[in-house]
C-alpha cells in the first residue's frame, strides 16, 4: 500500500450530459463484449447463410418460374439481411436477463442516473452489434447478384440499425419481464420465428391469402423489412411484372404506404417498446 | 471518531418497517451513525441486514418510518443520496468479461466522475487494493478475494461519503479478511468518509466505533464494543473434572448456575468469574483439572441479545445448550 495524494473527486450534479455519459459507457461495454466474443460472431452468422445458399438454392429452382426470371437468392438476400438482425439484435437485448442473473443490471439501476440512459445505452449497443454482425452478410452481394452499391450499402445498413434498434428494444422489454435465464432463449425462439415468418422477409407480400395478409401488415417487423428490400430492388434490372410480384410494397386497403412512413412505424413501434421496457426496469428492485 | 464534525449525520433512521409478502424483515428501527465512524452491523441470518442496508441505500422502499444518508431523505432525494454512497453487497455484481480496469471506468461513467480526475483516482483506488498490477485482466480470472477487493474500490472510486459493505469478508481467507480491515482503517485515516459495514465475524466487528446487534428485525443492542462487552458482567468459565456430568448437576445444586459441555468443557457464564474460582473448588465436591476464566467477548455478547452464537449461524440454527442458557435471561 502506497501513501498516495488524494485525488479530490465528487460527483457531478445532474445533468443531461451525465446521463449521455452513461448511456455511452453502456453502449461502449456492449461493444467491448461483443469485441471479444468471436464464438458468437460466427455461431450468428451461420443461420443466416444456410437460409441464403442452401434454402435460397434449393428452392430456386422449385420457385424459379414465379420469379420472372430473377434469382430466388437474390429475392431472399433483403430477407435473409433482416434474420441476421433479428438473430443478434434480440439475443443483445434478451442478454439483459444474463446481467441480473450475475447481478451487474444492479451495478447499472442503482447509479444516480435514469434508468431510460440505462436502457437507452443498451438498446444502441444492440443495436450497432446487430448492424455490424449484418455486413458479413451484406458483403456476400455480389455472389447473388446485387451489384456493390454504395449508397445502397450505407442506406440498407441505415435501415438496418432502425430495425436492429427497434428488435432489441423488444429483447430488452422481454428481458425486464422473464427472471429466469432458462426461460429467456425459448422465449426469444417463440417470438421471433413467427416476427420473421409473418414479416415478407422470406415470400413476398403479394398475392397471400387474407389472414396471412392482415397478420403480416399488423407486424412492425413487415414495416422494418420493406425498406431493406425497396433499397436493393431499386438497384436491380427486373420486369415491371416481376417487381410488382416480388415487391408489391405495403397497402392499407388501396393506399401505398409510402416508405418513410414505413420508417415512422418502425420508429414509433421502436419508441413504444423502449418505454415500455425503461417503464418495467425502474419498477424492479 | 469523528462525531464532532460538523454537518448532518452519516445515517439518520427513525422507525424503519419493511414488510415482505410472508415475513416483516425490519420492524421499527432508530439508527443514528455519526461522521467518520466505523459502524458495524450484526446478527444472524435473516435477522434484516441487508433489508435495512437496502433501504438506506435506496434499493428499496420502507413500508414505513423515514431514513436521511449523508443528509439527503432517502425516499425523496434518491440520486443525491445515491450519488453520496458507495455500496458493497453481498453478491457479486462485477462484469466477469470486462477487465478490472474497464469495471471501473464503467462505474466512474455511471456516477459522473470529473474525467480530468477518473484516471488518477482509478490508479489510486486499484493501488490500495493492490489491483494496480493485474487492472489489464479480465475479471473472471480472478480469484473470490481478488473480486472482493475489486468491489470495494469501485465502491470507493466515485468518493462516497457513506461506504456500506454488506458482508465484504464473506468466505475469504484470514490474511484476505485482515487486509480487507486494513484498507478499511487505512481509508478512514486518509478520507472524510464512514463505513457501515455487516459481518458475522465476530474479531472483525472489535474493529469498529459502535456495533449494533440485529436480530428479528430489531435493534436489540447499539453501543461501542466494550461498553457492551462491560453490559454483560458475566465471565464465561471452563472447567475440566473427572467427571463432567456430576460437576454439571453439581453447579446447578450447590450454585444455582446452568452448565453445559462445550468443546469438552464443563462452561458457564458467571459475575466475577476469578473470584469465584475458590468457592468452585471448595464446594464443587468433583475434583477439577483445569479452569479457564474469560472476560467476555463479543461473541458472548451477541450470543447473549439474540439467543445465538456466530457458530450457529454458520451451521444453521442447530441447538445449541449455551444458547438455551441465555435464552432464559
Ligand atoms: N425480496 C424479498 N422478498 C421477500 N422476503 C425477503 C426479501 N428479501 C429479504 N426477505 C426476507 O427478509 C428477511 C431478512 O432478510 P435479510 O436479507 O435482510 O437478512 P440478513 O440479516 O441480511 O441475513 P444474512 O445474514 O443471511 O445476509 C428474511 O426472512 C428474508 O427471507
Ligand atoms: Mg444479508
Amino acid at each position: 500500500m502506497t501513501e498516495t495524494r488524494i485525488a479530490n473527486v465528487r460527483v457531478l450534479k445532474p445533468s443531461l450530459a451525465h446521463e449521455a455519459r452513461a448511456a455511452l459507457v453502456v453502449w461502449e461495454r456492449e461493444m467491448i463484449r461483443f469485441s471479444r466474443d468471436r464464438t458468437r460472431v460466427f455461431a450468428q452468422m451461420v443461420q443466416p447463410l444456410l437460409f441464403l445458399f442452401v434454402l435460397g438454392g434449393g428452392l430456386g429452382s422449385l420457385v424459379s418460374h414465379g420469379t420472372g426470371g430473377l434469382d430466388f437468392r437474390t429475392f431472399l438476400f433483403p430477407g435473409v439481411l433482416s434474420m441476421s438482425v433479428l438473430f443478434t439484435a434480440s439475443f443483445s437485448g434478451i442478454s439483459m436477463v444474463w446481467d441480473r442473473e450475475f447481478g451487474f443490471l444492479r451495478e447499472m439501476l442503482v447509479a444516480p442516473v435514469s434508468t431510460a440512459s440505462i436502457v437507452l445505452g443498451k438498446c444502441l449497443g444492440g443495436a450497432t452489434v446487430a448492424t455490424i454482425q449484418s455486413i458479413v452478410v451484406l458483403v456476400l452481394a455480389g455472389l447473388v447478384g446485387v451489384p456493390y452499391d454504395l449508397l445502397m450499402m450505407a442506406q440498407v445498413l441505415l435501415l438496418l440499425f432502425l430495425m436492429a434498434f427497434m428488435i432489441t428494444a423488444l429483447g430488452l422489454l422481454l428481458s425486464a419481464r422473464v427472471k429466469q435465464v432458462q426461460s429467456a432463449m425459448p422465449l426469444v425462439q417463440l417470438i421471433i420465428t413467427p416476427l420473421m415468418f409473418l414479416s415478407g422477409a422470406l415470400f413476398p407480400l403479394s398475392n397471400l391469402p387474407p389472414w396471412l395478409t392482415v397478420v403480416t401488415h399488423l407486424n412492425p417487423m413487415t414495416y422494418a423489412v420493406e425498406p431493406v428490400r425497396h433499397v436493393v430492388f431499386e438497384r436491380l434490372q427486373m420486369s415491371d411484372a416481376a417487381r410488382a410480384t416480388l415487391d408489391p410494397g405495403i397497402w392499407w386497403g388501396s393506399f401505398a404506404v409510402p416508405v418513410w412512413l414505413q420508417i415512422v412505424v418502425v420508429l414509433v413501434a421502436s419508441a413504444g417498446l423502449l418505454t415500455a421496457a425503461v417503464g418495467f426496469f425502474s419498477r424492479t428492485e | 471518531m469523528n462525531q464532532t464534525v460538523a454537518g448532518p449525520p452519516a445515517v439518520e433512521a427513525h422507525g424503519l418497517v419493511k414488510r415482505y409478502k410472508h415475513v416483516e424483515a425490519v420492524r421499527g428501527i432508530d439508527l443514528t451513525v455519526y461522521r467518520g465512524e466505523t459502524f458495524g452491523f450484526l446478527g444472524p441470518n435473516g435477522a434484516g441486514k441487508s433489508t435495512t442496508i437496502k433501504i438506506l441505500c435506496t434499493l428499496v422502499d420502507a413500508t414505513a418510518g423515514t431514513a436521511r444518508v449523508a443528509g439527503f431523505d432517502v425516499a425523496s432525494e434518491r440520486d443525491a443520496v445515491r450519488r453520496n454512497i458507495g455500496l458493497v453487497y453481498q453478491e457479486p455484481t462485477l462484469d466477469g468479461y470486462l477487465t478490472a480496469e474497464q469495471n471501473l471506468r464503467f462505474h466512474g461513467e455511471l456516477y459522473g466522475v470529473d474525467r480530468a480526475t477518473a484516471a488518477d483516482r482509478r490508479h489510486e483506488v486499484l493501488e490500495m487494493v493492490g489491483l494496480w498490477e493485474r487492472r489489464g485482466d479480465l475479471v473472471n480470472e480472478f480469484s473470490g478475494g481478488m473480486r472482493r477487493r475489486l468491489e470495494i474500490a469501485r465502491g470507493l472510486l466515485h468518493s462516497p461519503r457513506v461506504l456500506f459493505l454488506d458482508e465484504p469478508t464473506i468466505g475469504l481467507d484470514p490474511q484476505t479478511r485482515v487486509s480487507i480491515w486494513r484498507y478499511i482503517a487505512e481509508l478512514r485515516a486518509r478520507e472524510d468518509i464512514t463505513v457501515f459495514v455487516t459481518t458475522h465475524y465476530m474479531d472483525e466487528a472489535e474493529h469498529c466505533d459502535r456495533i449494533a446487534i440485529m436480530n428479528e428485525g430489531l435493534i436489540v443492542a447499539l453501543d461501542t464494543p466494550e461498553a457492551l462487552k462491560a453490559a454483560i458482567g458475566k465471565d464465561r468459565v471452563q472447567i475440566t473434572t473427572a467427571d463432567d456430568t456430576a460437576a454439571i448437576a453439581a453447579l446447578e445444586s450447590a450454585f444455582g448456575l446452568k452448565a453445559a459441555l462445550l468443546e469438552g468443557q464443563v462452561t458457564f457464564a458467571v459475575a466475577g468469574g476469578a473470584a469465584f474460582v475458590p468457592h468452585l473448588f471448595e464446594k464443587l465436591g468433583v475434583p477439577i483439572h483445569s479452569v479457564t476464566v474469560t472476560r467476555p467477548s463479543l461473541d458472548d455478547v451477541f450470543l447473549a441479545h439474540t439467543g445465538t452464537t456466530i457458530r450457529d449461524v454458520e451451521s444453521k440454527g442447530q441447538f445449541s445448550p449455551m444458547a438455551a442458557r441465555y435464552r432464559g435471561r
